[in-house]
């Protein structure tokens, strides 16, 4: 149980330097708003961030799979998009790859 | 809840005061307890990898106890390894949770009227289901200037909760790849998209972010591509935008 309770220190200060950031970025447009004014053209740009960077982390993932994880990746998308469930997407998806790696 | 309107209160900041007491609290939690019911899978989802990338419970607990952006946290917990890259960790949180600056200046209208400490204290729990939960609540114009704080605590709550029982589950389960745990990873990104997705607009955004990401995959070390495929996205729509 030691092990379920171990702080490293480095790695609670970049946990703690992640917080600090995020809540930064939290508070920065309502503090920053009466000084500056930003731009739609800068909004549009900031909005898609969270969408592209999740692509860029599965692109060159899925580009370096194969076949079962292809297809296991179509099956979580489906349940994700037919069902709204995250825990459900992600179970089709790993019972996906396991069988489709066993016929593989 | 008597005005239904659910227009993202567009700026037209009634005349009406707004509140901050338990009451805005109270219907705060109780309105996102069923949306923090669907946080904890993610929290879950997010506990199995910050045990496969070797945190403890007490760090993947401290990490979203104090973090509180599950996105972000993902992508963090995707990037570690020993040394932890801190400054590509930093870049990517910051570049994931810089929407959140958008989505508190948002708030402006109602939270202007709050003390610093109400307000900054509220934001802290922003995630984007309270958000979006606020926006309507305050845009029917309720006054309830404690939604967010409120339905903050019913998020906060559950998202710690279950990334402690997802790094407990994820210690348990052994070697990864026999049961396709290395594969949740990639099933939660899946996921995540599929939510980000809002149709046509996100196309040329993601192709450019995709085709970033492939290409900077081959020509730079580490996980730079991840970086570099955002920030092209995001370039991109700064320059394409037309209104």
């Amino acid at each position: 149980m030691a092990e379920v309770l171990s702080l490293d220190p480095r790695v609670v200060a970049v946990i703690l330097a992640m917080a600090v950031v995020t809540f930064l970025t939290k508070v920065g447009g309502l503090w920053l708003l009466s000084r500056f004014e930003v731009s739609d053209r800068l909004e549009a740009g900031i909005s898609v961030l969270p969408g592209a960077i999740v692509i860029a982390i599965l692109g060159p993932e899925f580009a370096s799979g194969g076949p079962a994880e292809w297809a296991a990746g179509g099956l979580t998308l489906l349940v994700m998009w037919r069902t709204g469930n995250i825990l459900l997407a992600l179970v089709a998806g790993v019972v996906g790859v396991v069988a489709f790696r066993a016929v593989g | 809840m008597s005005n239904p309107r659910s227009d993202e209160g567009s700026g037209d900041a009634d005349s009406r005061t707004v509140t901050f007491g338990r009451h805005g609290v109270r219907a705060g939690f109780l309105t996102a307890l069923p949306i923090a019911l669907g946080v904890g899978g993610y929290g879950i989802a997010f506990g199995v990898l910050a045990a496969g990338a070797g945190l403890s419970a007490a760090e993947a607990g401290l990490m979203s106890a104090t973090v509180v952006a599950g996105t972000s946290q993902i992508v963090a917990v995707e990037l570690w390894a020993d040394p932890i890259p801190v400054v590509t960790v930093l870049l990517a949180v910051f570049a994931i949770n810089l929407r959140y600056s958008l989505m508190g200046a948002a708030l402006q209208p109602w939270f202007s009227r709050l003390s610093a400490k109400q307000a900054y204290g509220s934001l802290f729990l922003m995630a984007d289901e309270n958000w979006a939960l606020t926006m309507r609540d305050l845009g029917s114009g309720s006054g309830r200037g404690a939604f967010l704080l409120g339905s903050g605590i019913a998020v906060w709550t559950f998202w710690v909760g279950s990334t402690v029982l997802g790094v407990l589950a994820g210690g348990a389960i052994g070697d990864p790849a026999r049961y396709g745990i290395d594969f949740v990873l990639a099933a939660v990104f899946v996921a995540l998209a599929a939510e980000l997705w809002e149709g046509r607009s996100s196309l040329v955004p993601w192709t450019v972010a995709l085709a970033g990401a492939l290409l900077a995959a081959e020509l730079l070390p580490g996980q730079w591509y991840i970086l570099v495929g955002g920030a092209l996205a995001g370039g991109v729509e700064v320059i394409r935008y037309d209104g």
